[in-house]
């Protein structure tokens, strides 16, 4: 049975708002073209790639639904379990379910500490005990490199298979509609002449396909980033933590939008005490400490969670109304400056001979506001949400380390580092929840940033005609 | 001739990617000599500007020199170390610009600026730069230079700064000056100064000047020598005398005759058919022979070489003894057409002591502190059918005042009567309703279209917020009205950007003309353009008035154009009209003080000796702290002493000339 959170609801409401977008866009040739711009850019074309694979196992994972259980047939009646499994979860059930018992280091057989353990024999010896699932096919410790080697081949070559498959459809479906056969197709991709970046787009498809499948392969064997102290795979929670990341991303900016855009464009239209009144309370709410709010904000809501808890189906429900308040709080705190580059903006498009042709043909005010200044301030809009992406990843990273991010029960990577705080003081160290949370919002951060510099570059009227 | 001080060979520069480049600069060969004004005309976008920077070596990052040789005093610029050419920069070549607000850092005193270039070039520190500062300043007319040279950037006027910009280019006696449109960007008072300095400054020190100009006013007032450059290429080149007595392309006789002047209103202006063709064309034959009168076979197949004529040089085959068939005289008299068409004398506009002030607000309260008088007071009728000129310097609030009128700022006081109605009292939404009677055309093509707008419904934009019509019957009117204003039906569903400068300005007059309107606006509709596209724009509303019996409100400060277009003329200086009367006898006769200033300021293209101008003094004093008694006694050639204690009345000259100076009214 399908359940809808709050969170999956708004995301696929900014999904339609994007498609509709697009659609738009495609018949406006002032937005297509700096689109086109930014698909001449190898590195905005490579790091797509890399971000839309972070939004594809976002959106899996945003699928929610509640698995029936087995009742051994004994009633007709379907039975849903109480936990809402999402899409991702389903797929990497092998995962999610084999738990070890506590840290146990990426592609260990054994766990990280000694324990004592009761030998068949019955006599008592402290040793490290061999994993429960991590390397359980293995015979002897010797196997073990012999085995990783053959499975990431395996894994490699089976991601190149993909690759070439999906080359192949590509240079067909590209040939097709450009009037080449696909032989030519490759041979102009592969000499990049074409207009975009195909072959650089390619090539980091690629890398992905064969990172992902010898990821596949090897993490069904071992955990390839270790367990963490409950004996959770580290490698599953860094790809769930995707989910929460690109939420706060996006969903923050779903609800700073509107205020930003009508109350920036209103102040610098309207002017007079309506400008005013939009400027103090930006000024107001800027002067205020953004970290003081967020964690007010948030303790009054886990108070109220608490009092509550029993209008919530599940732990997730709640946790996921945490995550849309942090999302609302942020996106409060977040609106002044977008509000602020569109005020200047809107002051000085008031003045421009259009909107002044427009008064004097007698075109109403609101119609001024969304038909004259709205479209000829969309291009800041977007180079500010663009850019505010990788700044709101980081910033749930910051706040969950500070306890006052997303619900501590919620995989995010701010959490993964908040619990690995504790383990960087032991001795020997336990760095693996670290390192993996690191590199997944490195990559991701590094690629939002790399593609919305070509965006800002491709949007900013002052590098028009630059090329 | 040997003493060259600067000899182009067969420069050729280029833009953009090597597949379909632009072709800035295309094979010209050009030679200064000591102590020669040469000016470099041509129309924007034909390389002029290129062609200096190329000089320069200050070419935009995708611009390359394909070949050619810059020869100065014998040595080739482009070959030079950049460290050699930095030494020829400033010192012997030095460069003003034409935006004298941007050309100068706002943060250093204008002595720093001088003193950088000295120090550069000369090594000169201390008190001696600080005194062969303050000589340059006095040397370009600045006064009270001791004091100005501690001042920054904004505390000068548009003037002085260009004068700034001037002792700058010259602190290290340059060889060669190139002046890059050095007066477009200021008001035609301070360009009579601009000019006569230029020309002063070249007689005493000897150095020979490159100007680069559109304007054959300011050609025909300072050049020796005018090469005339046409998409890309010199296509003549000739002593002033001869060029402005007989042009020899059909290219420079056809600018001469699109020119608009008082003795050619009562015939349409010479248009001259088509575009300049882009610069990215791969060019074969003559680059004129689409749009020439004279076109013969061989000009679309090679391109012409120069031809000496006259002493001077042309690109054309008309000159060459194997393809003219007979030699030609280009400016020829077109018969004067039947009279223009009066307009009747019935009142459409009545606008009586018109004020708009701008209060001043200072301080953490914004308390008003004082007000821009920017219109103050201001008296003229329209009749239907008739054009008024506003005439009148950056600043004296031509487009405040007209603006004004329309409502778009509300006036601090006076009546706007508009068919007997005061627009000043009627409600806001029955004034919505009046706006289809009354438009604007504005000056910036560029900016007067919303870019993500298609032209159907920029012009169609009327008709929706009124109300008029189904969308059938708008789509109707937008092909009628583009038709009207002599553009393509297909040109309904593009974008602003696709439309050149001239096509620009007719969408704006056709969004202008969909509610059919009585009275419209031009705010300086053509200063933007090109002389042969100003010329398309002035016939069309030339025609539009005649068919449809407008009235315009013609806001400007071109001279030739008020000359050209209109029944009567208002000079305003600081938000007063200080002359008003038939275009002719203002024109010709004028009576104030300013008004005689400002004509004989105007660049005239005259064959004979160049004509005195009064020149008058300083720039226009601040509009929110107005000079006490007339306005304009402190620049007045001609100043009494009752001029600085009151306001002078108006003077009727006539039954429709009036003018407000106490040297008519007798001092009372």
């Amino acid at each position: 049975m399908f359940t809808l959170f709050w969170t999956d609801a708004l995301i696929f409401l900014l999904l339609i708002m994007v498609a509709l977008f697009t659609w738009y866009a495609r018949r406006k040739e002032h937005l297509r073209s700096p689109w086109r711009r930014v698909g001449r850019s190898r590195a905005a074309m490579s790091t797509m790639v890399i971000l839309l694979a972070y939004v594809a196992i976002g959106l899996l994972d945003s699928v929610h639904f509640r698995p029936t259980l087995d009742r051994d047939g004994e009633a007709k009646s379907l039975v849903y379990s109480n936990e809402a499994i999402s899409a991702f979860d389903w797929l990497a059930s092998d995962l999610m379910g084999r738990a070890e018992k506590t840290y146990s280091a990426p592609f260990a057989t054994h766990l990280y500490s000694k324990e004592t353990v009761q030998l068949p024999d019955g006599t008592q010896k402290r040793m490290y005990p061999k994993l429960e699932y991590g390397g359980a096919h293995l015979a002897g410790p010797g196997e073990k490199a012999g085995d990783i080697i053959a499975g990431s081949l395996r894994g490699g070559v089976k991601g190149l298979l993909v690759w070439i498959a999906a080359v192949a459809v590509f240079c067909t479906v590209w040939g097709r509609r450009h009037g080449r056969s696909p032989g030519r197709a490759v041979a102009l991709i592969t000499s990049n002449q074409t207009e975009f970046r195909w072959r650089a787009t390619l090539i980091t498809l690629g890398v992905l396909f064969v990172l992902m499948w010898i990821s596949t392969e090897l993490s069904a064997k071992y955990h390839v980033f270790g367990t963490d102290k409950v004996g959770e795979d580290v490698f599953y929670q860094t790809l769930k933590s995707i989910r929460t990341g690109l939420m706060i991303g996006t969903l923050t900016t779903l609800v700073m939008l509107p205020f930003a855009l009508i109350l920036g464009i209103m102040a610098g239209y309207l002017g007079g005490w309506i400008d005013d009144v939009i400027q103090y309370l930006y000024t107001t709410l800027n002067s205020i400490p953004g970290v003081l709010l967020i964690a007010a904000a948030i303790l009054m809501l886990q108070v109220y969670l608490n009092n509550n808890s029993e209008e919530f189906a599940s732990v997730a429900e709640r946790a996921d109304l945490r995550l849309l308040f942090l999302c609302l709080i942020l996106g409060i705190t977040s609106w002044t400056g977008l509000c602020r580059y569109l005020r200047a903006e809107s002051l000085k498009l008031r003045e421009i001979d259009y909107v002044e042709a427009a008064r004097s043909l007698g075109v109403g005010q609101p119609t001024i506001m969304f038909r004259h200044l709205l479209p000829n301030v969309m291009h800041i809009v977007l180079i500010t949400v663009v850019l505010d992406f990788s700044g709101l990843v980081l910033a749930e990273a910051i706040l969950s380390y500070v306890q006052i991010g997303v619900d501590p029960t919620m995989n995010s990577w701010g959490n993964m580092i908040n619990s690995a705080r504790l383990e960087m003081a032991r001795e020997p160290i336990v760095w693996w929840s670290l390192l993996a949370a690191f590199v997944f919002m490195f990559v991701l951060v590094l690629s939002a940033n790399l593609f919305s510099d070509t965006v800002r570059d491709a949007f900013d009227p002052r590098l028009r005609g630059v090329e | 001739m040997t003493n060259n001080v600067l000899r182009i060979e067969d420069l050729r520069m280029y833009l953009g990617g090597a597949e379909m480049p632009v072709r800035a600069v295309d094979g010209i060969n050009l030679k200064i000599n000591e102590g020669e004004t040469l000016a470099l005309l041509g129309e924007s976008g034909c390389g002029k500007s290129m062609t200096a920077l190329s000089l320069m070596r200050l070419l935009p990052s995708s611009g390359r020199v394909k070949q050619g040789r810059v020869l100065y005093m014998g040595q080739d610029l482009l070959t030079l170390a950049e460290m050699d050419m930095r030494r020829i920069r400033g010192s012997g070549i030095s460069m003003i610009f034409q935006e004298p607000m941007t050309s100068l850092n706002a943060v250093l005193t204008v002595g720093e600026q001088i003193r950088e270039s000295l120090l550069t070039h000369q090594g000169v520190k201390g008190a001696g730069a600080r005194k062969q500062s303050v000589d340059l300043l006095r040397s370009v007319g600045i006064p009270s230079p001791e004091r100005r040279i501690d001042e920054y950037p904004h505390q000068l006027s548009g003037g002085m700064k260009q004068r700034v910009m001037i002792a700058i280019a010259l602190a290290n006696e340059p060889e060669l000056l190139i002046a890059d449109e050095p007066t477009t960007a200021v008001d035609v008072t301070i360009q009579a100064q601009v000019l006569a300095l230029i020309r002063r400054l070249q007689k005493e020190r000897g150095m020979a000047v490159l100007l680069i100009t559109h304007d054959l006013g300011v050609v025909s007032e300072v050049a020796d020598r005018v090469a005339v450059m046409y998409a890309g290429q010199i296509i003549e080149q000739a002593g002033r005398e001869s060029f402005f007595g007989d042009p020899k392309h059909p290219y420079s006789g056809k600018l001469f005759e699109s020119l608009p002047a008082l003795n050619k209103r009562d015939q349409p202006l010479y248009v001259i058919k088509g575009f300049v063709p882009s610069l990215r064309t791969d060019f074969k034959g003559c680059r004129f022979a689409s749009r020439c009168d004279y076109v013969m076979p061989v000009c679309r197949e090679k391109t012409p070489a120069m031809i000496n004529v006259d002493g001077g040089q042309v690109a054309c085959y008309l000159y060459s003894p194997d393809h003219a068939p007979e030699p030609v005289r280009l400016v020829e008299s077109v018969e004067p057409v039947s009279g223009r068409k009066m307009g009747s004398e019935e009142e459409l506009l009545d606008v009586t002591g018109l004020k708009v002030y701008f209060p001043i607000k200072a301080g953490v309260f914004k308390r008003t502190v004082g007000h821009v008088y920017a219109v103050d007071g201001v008296d003229i009728n329209i009749p239907t059918g008739r054009t008024l000129a506003l005439v009148g310097e950056s600043g004296s609030g031509k487009t405040t005042a007209g603006k004004g009128i329309l409502q778009l700022i509300a006036p601090t006081g006076g009546r706007v009567r508009f068919q007997g109605e005061d627009l000043t009292a009627v409600s806001a939404s029955s004034l919505r309703h009046r706006r289809t009677e009354f438009q604007i055309i504005f000056q910036d093509p560029f900016a007067s279209m919303n870019p993500r707008m298609l032209v159907r419904d920029i012009i169609a934009e009327g008709l929706r917020a009124q109300h008029i019509g189904g969308p059938d019957a708008r789509r109707r009117r937008v092909v009628e009205l583009l038709e009207m204003v002599g553009l393509q039906e297909d040109s309904a569903d593009r974008y602003p950007h696709e439309f050149s400068g001239g096509q620009r300005q007719r969408i704006c007059i056709a969004r202008a003309l969909a509610v059919r309107p009585k009275l419209i606006v031009c705010d300086e509709p053509t200063s933007a353009l090109d002389v042969s596209v100003q010329a398309q724009i002035l016939n069309l509303l030339r025609n539009l008035q005649d068919k449809l019996g407008l009235s315009y409100l013609f806001i400007t400060h071109n001279m030739s154009v008020v000359a050209y277009l209109a029944h009567e003329v208002a000079v305003m200086y600081l938000g007063r009209i200080v002359e008003q009367g038939p275009v002719e006898t203002v024109l010709t006769q004028p009576s104030h003080p300013y008004t005689k200033a400002l004509l004989s300021a105007v660049p005239t293209i005259e064959t004979g000796a160049q004509h005195s101008a009064i020149r008058l003094e300083g720039d226009m004093p601040s509009p929110s702290e107005p000079p006490k008694g007339c306005y304009f006694h402190p620049r007045c050639p001609e100043a009494i002493t009752v001029c600085r204690e009151r306001y002078p009345g108006r003077a009727s000259l006539n039954s429709s000339h009036s003018a407000s100076c106490h040297l008519l009214s007798g001092g009372d």
